[in-house]
This record gives C-alpha cells, structure tokens and sequence, in this order.
C-alpha cells in the first residue's frame, strides 16, 4: 500500500496538514503515537488571541478546520482591542480540552481518503535525498510519495521538575527517541528547544471569591466564515484574575536554587515571551505583584489551567508556591507545571513551501519547525499539507507573502531569518498588519482556496456572496445622502461632532474618524450583516493609511518579482562583503526581496546581486 | 520606471558650476514644482531651459535645466539636470528642495546601477559598476559613521531610543491587552511624549543651520540708495578687520566685497557691485538690483539718511526687507534727524565719517545670531544633506502622527508613523529596525502565560 501523503503527529499541525491532502484528493495516513492525543491542547486551554486569532480567520479563509472546530467547542469568546485600531481586532475563545480534540477527531473520521493509524516512526525511508516512506518501531515500512513531520514536542523531549528529568513528552506519553537522530544523520541540524507549562488546579479547592472575575463578549462571535455563532453569550463561562505577592516571591527566590532552570539542569533555549514565574520575579525584580488567571480546562472535568504561573520547580516549592496565592491557600493541585525539552530543526533549512532543502517531498510543520503555539502549528500544517499537494500535482507551491497573511510574514521570517528559540507570532511582527486583519481574510485568501481545490462549493459561494455584499454596500453608502432634520443635529450637537452639509453621503460621512456605522444606525438602518459593514467602514476609514501601506507593498512585491535561480553560486558574485555571502548561502533566498530581509544582507550588496543577476540570467528584468 | 532619485552629479565645492540630477518617474513633476520659467512637463525631450528655482516665491538661483525623457537618456528613465551656481549651499538647497517634493537621495552609483539594470551599458561596464558601489559605499558607510559618532550620534540614538520606547509600549499594549502593569497609551500620552521627541528633533535640525554657518557663514548685504554710506560701511568694516579680500566667488554669483569674521564665523558681506559705478545704470535698475540681493542675502542692512525723510525708494526697500532678517543703520547721526521711522526694532545709528557704530552694528549681528553662544568645539551638529534629509523626513512623520492624534487616529495606526520616524533616523546611524522591537519588548515587559 503506497499513500501520496503521509503526516506524522496528530497534533495541530499534523490535523490540518492531513486534511487538507485528504480534501484535496490525495491518498493520506495519519500516523499518531496516541490517537485520544489528536488535537490535544497540552498548554492553555484557549485558541487565537493577539495576531493568532488572525490566523485563525486565515486557516479559515483557505479551508483549514482549526476556526471551525473552535466554533463549536469553547465556552468563552472575546474580540481582543476591541477599542483599539481595527487592523489589531483579533479574537480569542476559552477552548474545552475534551471538546475541541473531539471535534477535530471527529471531522478528520469524516474526511473521504484520510486513514489514522497509531504507530510510533522510527525513520524516515529515502533514496537519492528523496522521501520514499517511514520506518515504524514494528519494523514495518510504509511507502508514500510526500511526508509531512509534525512531531510537536516529541522529539527525544525531557520534562523537568527541579532536579528531576524524565524522558518523555506531555501527559508522561513516550517520547520518539530516534527520528531526530536519523534526522541529523540525512543533514538536518538539531536545535534544543524548550518550553514550559504552569500547574492545574482542583476547581472545588479553589476560592474564588477572592479573586476579580472575567467575562466573555456579549456580542456573539466566530471564527468560522462560514457557520454563524451557535453559542449563548450569557451561557459563557467565567475567568478569573489573581495577583502573586510577597510571599510568593520570597519562596521564589529562596527556592530559584532548585528549579530546573536556575539549577542548570535546562539546556534548551527557551522563549522570552512566555518566561516562567521565577524568570520574571528575577528579571523584573521591582515589579510587586504579577498577574495570573485561572481557567476553566473543561466543562467536563474540573481542572483549572494557573495561566502566568509556568515554572520548574520541584513539586514541593510548586505547593508552597500554589498556597501563597489569595483565594488558593488550599488548592490541590492536579498537575505540576513542569518545562520540557525537545529537539526541532533549523528552519533555514526549509523552502518558503516547507519543503526541506535536503530531502525531496519530506515537509516540516509546527514546534519541530522551531514555533510555538496551536495557531502557529496548524497555519503551517496547512500550508506544508496544500503544498505536498501541490508538489504531487507538479504545480506551483502555495507561498504566502508578507502582506498576504501572517501565515506569511511566520514562515517568511523562519526560512529568512531562522529563530534560536520557540517563535510566536506577534502583531509587531507584521510590518503590513493594517492589511492583514481580522476582517479581510476572506478578501485576502479564499481566492488561492478556491484555485488550489481546498475549500468546498459552498465556501466559495460563500464569498461571492460576501464580495457582491460589500460592492452593495459601497454603493449604498455613497447614494444614501444624510438630510438633516432637526432630531439628526440634535445627536450630532449632543455628541459634540461638527454638523455635516446637508445631503453629505454616508461614504463621506464614514470618512470622519468620529462618524462609525452605528452613529450612522441612529437615522438610517442600514441594511447589511455585521461583518460587511465593519470591513466597507475599515476600509472607507482608515483608506489614506491604508493607501500608504500599499504604496510600502508595491516597493516590497517589485523585490518580490525577481526570482533568484535556484543554482546561484554565490562565490562567483564578485564584490559581496564576506558576511553577506555567507548569509545568502545559508538561506539561499528564492527572491531579491527575500534576500533583502536577511539580516547582515545590506543594500549594497543587494544592489551587486541584482547586477550579477542581470548579467548572468538576463531576463530576470 | 523606479522611484525618483536626485543627487548632485558633479563634485561638490569646485567648479562655477553644478549639475543637481533627477531620474525616475517623477522626475519632471517634482523639478517642475520648483522651476519658475516654461512647464517642464510640456517641453520637448532634449531641450535645455532657463529660469529660476524657488522656494514658494522666494527665488533660490538662476539655472538651466535640461530635459530628457524616457528612453534615450543615461538611465533610460526621465532625467532632469538642473545647472546651478557652484557654490554649495545653493547647490545643497536645491538638492534639499528636490528632497522635499518627493525625490529620495541617490545610493552611490544608483544612477550608473539603473543604466545598467535598463539595459543602458553593457557587462564590461557593469563589473566596474558594482566595484564603484562597492567602494563607495564604503566610503560612505565610513563617512556617515565618522558623521555621527561623537556627541551627534548620542543625541540621535537617545532620540532614537525614545522612539522605540514609546513604540515598544503601543506593541505591549495591542499584543498583550490583558497585561495591566504597561502604560495604556493613550492619545494624551502619546501627544505628551511626542512633542518632546519632536522638539528633540526640531532642535537637531535647528542646529543644522548653525553647521550650515559654520561651513558657509552668513551673507550679509548692504542695501539702501546711492550715496548713502553703503561702501562707506563696507570699508570700514573690512579696514577694521585688515582682511580685505575682493572678488571672491561665492555663494551666490555675486561679488563678495570681502569677509570679516565674528567670533569664528565667517561673515561675507555683499555690497551691491557695480550699481556705485554708474550713475545712470543705477537710477534705472539700482532699486530692483537691490531687491534681487535682498532675496538671496541671509541678512540684509539696509542703510537710511538721518538727514532726510523716506523717500519712495526708501519706503519701497523698507518694505522689502521687513520680511528678511534685516538691520536698520542710520547713518549721519551727527546731523540733524528728519527722518520718520515706522520701525525701533533692530536699529544701529552710526555715523561713516566718524566710523561711530561700527562696533554697535557688529554686536547687534553676534546677537541677531547668538554667535556669541556658538562653540566651534562641540560640533553636535548635522553635517550634510543626507544627513539633514533623514531627521527632517522623521521630524514630518512626527508631525503627521501628531495631526492625526488630533483626529482621533486609534493608537495603533499613528505608530506606523512613529516607526517611519524611528527608521529614518537608523539609517542616520547606520542601525536598521528588525529584531531591535522585539528585543525591547521582553526586555522591558514581563509577559508569558
């Protein structure tokens, strides 16, 4: 039996990848160590947040499972900077831990061509540098023409605790002891990684009167473009905010000795944007309290996940530690937290596809690939998963640019530039972000979902309802005009706004920073679904910013234009500063512009390549 | 066709004259936009013109500019060449105006690397193309660093730092929304905080026009009717000084009658040359003559009789020079005053005979100018175009962001220009923006799950 694709890792990446190559016709097996881990959520119980609720709506656009699974498996939804700039909307949801990987099994069982298979891989099945199947730990070999490795954090991973380490990943599961290995022996390089995860605790040894609750949006949501929000949002259920003390830091700091990190037991790199609690109390030492948040992991069991508490002290100081917070003088702790080590590869040794550089047809996504984060893994799945297809079907590789979609400006920035610890997304990552928002990512992508086949009938549908609703729209506002009666001046006066000529058109009217859509509802009903207006009313808004980030993309996608041939030898480019070289060699860069992010890759260097270019392929202008 | 790019072409500071050359796109609308004489847009490919470049209405030099369009030119794009009078700060001016409209400043050998990418020159050239970039950005990375290490380049990266501070803040604020011990930046905030960066740099460039004296000095011409004592003045001044040096090109093409020096800078006085002369020429155009000085002059001293009433040509060069930075020398301050003066401000009386007030119009010189507080020592100041470029395109970004504050702009959005500003000034500095952001947010942030 040979598969066209075969995805290791039932995690958020492997999910996506394998569904898509099974959506989009090809022959796929999906090989788990444990298949009640698919979809697991082994960190915070949450799903989007700050630029990844974005890319969210992004895996959507283009067909993806993960905005659709989270519609119907959270109990808490909120917009994020809601009263901030709209190119910084995103949104996030409390996702059931039982609920979410349920789902998600569930739609993969529904998917036509997709097997699942618990097996462990043991090697990787390769001739002349080309994938030809996997090894499993039965000894057994299977064929398949594409392989897509997304083993999370399973590679040889050690969990610590203090002074203890025990080999092997989340939940105590065994760990894949050889694949990295074998991944260093066919050329790839081997990084340490490390991450961590804060404590659970009993929801009924908690006292959570002591502590300030939080509560979900009033206004329904969802992530899905295509599936209306199915939820209550009185039925929410609630989060709480609690804050460290003196206490608290006094056990830190008397304990830092014994916690797996200050104790040196910790040889991976780990990220700094999700510190652990004795990371903080020592880097920010006059900080007198740090926020924490407990919440709900399930409806379906009763722990609660300790959110800003990560550590890795031994299990006695977690107590202590645990107890010295108000409101959890008592709590029992279900799990400790503990950080975990685990191997993952140099992204510079990946194409803007996810292809790798060394082995034909074998793709990488999620943590191995050097990111953290459910979001993160499942964009990457998708794309790695569409461009196996695509590589089957000997057409073109999906490759998302950077003002196109924070899928993107993620995988531009890990082939680009690599990452020496575990990337997250951030908005400040995203120099285009006015253009990659929450509210366009259907306009943005299902156009590439629709040419690739990764999007059903409907969803297209979908969207061509959505692109006439906004012409309508447009059309509409710029029509209607305001005649102002003496009621309509009275809202403006009262709102201290300066009165409009009579019959201004809406459209103008919307062009005042202060005018919004539902100042606008107060005379005229406007006609059309939430979405539709707050996208038309963005774009009339903020169009002279939005103009001149366009103007920054245009100079950015003329760089794009000039393609690098892939067998450059950059020796031959006389005049390149040594560093320069080096640089361009390692990443080998498919595109002037992508060469031009590489840092130590500096204009006049560009400008002697883009000279060596014309001169030796000529047509590239 | 690219952007368009300006540089001046031919080498700086030697020569009667200097060719300030435009390529690209916008080459003829933005040259168009300062030339006084035919639409440049209108004229055939080809064709050299004569005019005058100006600022608004005050008019910079005389000049013939050439037009070439697409494709038979060096780069093949649009080019425009604009030939001025030599001397640098003109030749700077110009180049700072066509700055200002739109054009970037030219890479080194950006204008050679276009002809070549368009087709324009063949391999063998291109080989030494890229040798010529090479060298000379060398050169010029040195250049600018050597430009602004010391005290300058402190004072930018500060600038520079507080930037990204306040940039820094708005990221924590939209990627971590929850986390409550950043300051929320809000618009009064950020008005606060802006301003301050903004006269950090108003400053900076403020200081430039000092730079810019020390290199150049100051112009000064003496005005006023016939006879009055302008050569009286003239003499004086410069007998003092025992520095009489004639017929000095400088600045602008007129005759220098000589240079004195006030506290280390250099003053060039301008008398109006030839109008002495004869008689009859000046009755005819002595005033306008004087008025085309005026313009071109960074301060002007009109001299007046003390013995007489204004007379209309008196009232009409009064006029003109209110808009300058000007002095008022009263002369013949023995005889009796007839004289009805609208104005008490920035008035010295004197007397040529005598040579009284010669010190007095000096002082009120130094004082017009501080000159008395410049220190040649502590060269904090920006010293090229380039240079003056970057910190006043992200001193305009600055003040854009400030505007659109006011427009109830979400936070968010102004940071775009915040960041624009932030750039420019590390290309100043030769530091580029990438991971300096993220760095500073978890250094200055506690932030994690």
């Amino acid at each position: 039996m040979k598969y066209d694709c075969i995805v290791v890792g039932g995690g958020h990446a492997g999910c996506e990848a394998a569904h898509i190559t099974a959506f989009m016709g090809k022959k796929t097996l999906l090989i788990t160590m444990n298949i009640k881990n698919i979809a697991d959520m082994p960190c915070n119980p949450s799903i989007g947040g700050t630029a990844k609720g974005v890319i969210v709506r992004d895996i959507d656009a283009l067909g993806g499972l993960m905005g659709r699974i989270a519609d119907i498996s959270h109990f808490q939804i909120k917009m994020l900077n809601s009263k901030k700039g709209p190119a910084v909307r995103c949104l996030r949801c409390q996702a059931d831990k039982i609920t979410y990987p349920k789902n998600m099994l569930n739609a993969l069982k529904n998917t036509p061509n997709l097997e699942i298979k618990e097996a462990m891989v043991e090697d990787l099945l390769t001739e002349n540098n080309k994938i030809k199947g996997i090894l499993l730990s039965t000894q057994e070999k299977i064929e398949c023409e594409t392989l897509i490795l997304t083993t999370g954090t399973y590679l040889k991973s050690n969990i610590l605790r203090g002074d203890k380490n025990t080999e092997g990943g989340p939940h105590g599961e065994a760990r894949s002891n050889f694949l990295s290995d074998n991944l260093k022996r066919l050329g790839f390089n081997i990084q340490r990684l490390k991450t961590g995860t804060p404590p659970r605790i009993k929801a009924s040894s908690i006292d959570f009167s002591k502590m300030q609750e939080e509560y979900g949006d009033e206004i329904p949501y969802s992530f899905s473009h295509d599936l209306q929000p199915s939820y209550n949002p009185k039925e929410q259920q609630k989060c709480y905010l609690l804050y460290t003390n003196e206490v608290t830091h006094k056990l830190i700091l008397d304990n830092l000795e014994k916690s797996s990190m200050y104790g040196g037991y910790v040889t991976g790199i780990g990220p700094r944007y999700c510190p652990s609690i004795e990371d903080k109390i020592v880097r920010f030492s006059d900080k007198e309290r740090h926020q924490l948040f407990l919440e709900p992991e399930s409806l379906y069991y009763d722990e609660w996940y300790l959110q800003g508490f990560s550590t890795s002290m031994p299990e006695d100081i977690q107590e202590k530690m645990v107890h010295s917070l108000s409101g959890l003088e008592k709590a029992k702790i279900t799990k400790y937290a503990y950080a975990i080590e685990y191997d993952a590869i140099d992204p510079l040794e990946l194409k803007p596809s996810l292809e790798t550089k060394i082995i034909e047809n074998l793709f990488t996504a999620g943590q191995i690939n050097g990111t953290s984060g459910y979001e993160e893994a499942a964009g990457q799945g998708l794309i790695a998963g569409i461009n196996a297809v695509q590589k089957l079907r000997n057409q073109e590789p999906l490759i998302l640019k950077r003002n196109e979609s924070y899928l993107g400006v993620l995988i531009d920035d890990l082939v680009t530039k690599g990452t020496k610890e575990p990337y997250r997304m951030l908005t400040s990552r995203a120099e285009y972000r006015l253009v990659l928002r929450h509210d366009n990512a259907l306009l943005r992508l299902r156009k590439y979902g629709h040419d690739l086949g990764t999007i059903t009938e409907e969803m297209w549908a979908n969207y061509q309802k959505v692109e006439q609703e906004i012409k309508n729209l447009n059309k509409y506002l710029k029509e209607t005009k305001l005649e102002i009666t003496e009621n309509i001046k009275k809202e403006f006066m009262d709102n201290h706004f300066s009165l409009p000529l009579n019959k201004t058109s809406l459209f103008d009217l919307l062009k005042r920073p202060e005018v919004t859509m539902e100042f606008l509802n107060h005379f005229v009903s406007i006609p059309f679904s939430n979405d539709i207006k707050e996208v038309v009313s963005i774009e009339i808004k903020y169009e002279g910013y939005i103009k001149k980030t366009e103007k920054e993309i245009e100079k950015m996608l003329k760089l794009e234009e000039k393609q690098i041939p892939k067998d450059i030898d950059y020796n031959k480019v006389k005049n390149l500063a040594s560093e320069a070289r080096q640089k361009l060699e390692n990443v080998r860069p498919i595109t002037l512009a992508q060469a031009s992010r590489i840092s130590g890759v500096n204009p006049s260097d560009l400008s002697i390549l883009a000279i060596y270019l014309k001169k030796e392929y000529g047509k590239n202008e | 066709m690219e952007d368009t790019i300006a540089a001046i072409s031919t080498s700086v500071g030697t020569g009667a004259i200097s060719i300030v050359r435009l390529s690209g796109r916008e080459a003829l609308t933005i040259a168009n936009k300062l030339f006084k004489g035919p639409n440049l847009t209108k004229v055939n490919s080809h064709t050299i013109h004569y005019g005058f470049i100006k600022e608004n209405e005050e008019l910079i030099d005389e000049v013939l500019v050439s037009v070439m369009l697409s494709p038979k030119t060096y780069t093949t794009e649009d080019i425009v060449e604009i030939n001025c009078h030599g001397g640098i700060a003109t030749t700077n001016k110009i180049l700072e105006l066509l700055l200002k409209n739109g054009a970037r400043l030219a890479e080194p050998g950006e204008f050679t690397k276009r002809a070549f990418l368009n087709g324009r020159i063949d391999l063998i050239e291109a080989e030494s193309v890229s040798d010529l970039i090479m060298s000379k950005s060398d050169k010029q990375r040195t250049l600018a660093l050597n430009g602004v290490n010391g005290r300058l380049g402190t004072i930018v990266k500060k600038i520079r730092e507080d930037i990204l501070n306040l940039i820094a803040n708005i990221a924590v604020n939209i990627d971590y929304p929850e986390y409550e011990d950043a300051i929320e930046v809000t618009q009064d905030y950020l008005k606060e905080t802006m301003t301050k960066i903004k006269q950090d740099l108003e400053i900076l460039l403020k200081n430039a026009s000092i730079g810019e004296m020390i290199r150049n000095g100051i112009d000064v011409a003496l005005v006023g009717r016939p006879n009055v004592g302008k050569s009286s003045i003239l003499n004086a001044l410069l007998n003092e000084e025992k520095a009489i040096v004639t017929d000095i090109s400088g600045t602008t093409r007129d005759v220098i009658e000589g240079k004195m020096n006030l506290n280390g800078i250099e003053i060039n006085l301008i008398d109006t040359a030839g109008i002495r002369e004869t008689e009859d020429y000046v009755e005819k155009i002595g005033v306008d003559k004087s008025k085309e000085i005026i313009n071109k002059s960074d301060l002007v001293i009109l001299v007046l009789n003390n013995n007489e009433e204004l007379n209309s040509d008196d009232l009409e060069l009064l006029e003109k020079v209110k808009e300058k930075t000007h002095i008022l020398f009263i002369n013949k301050n023995d005889l009796k005053s007839k004289i009805n003066l609208p104005e008490t401000e920035n008035v010295v009386y004197g007397n040529t005979k005598t040579l009284k007030g010669m010190e007095s119009l000096k002082e009120k010189i130094m004082e017009m100018y501080q000159l008395d507080q410049i220190s040649l020592k502590d060269l904090t100041y920006l010293s090229n175009v380039r240079q003056i470029d970057l910190v006043s395109k992200s001193l305009e970004h600055l003040e854009e962001a400030l505007k659109d504050i006011e427009k109830k702009i979400p936070v968010d959005m102004i940071e775009i220009h915040l960041r624009n500003a932030f750039d420019h000034l590390g290309k100043l500095i030769g530091e580029c923006y990438e991971d300096e952001l993220i760095d500073k947010l978890f250094k200055n942030f506690c932030l994690g799950k």
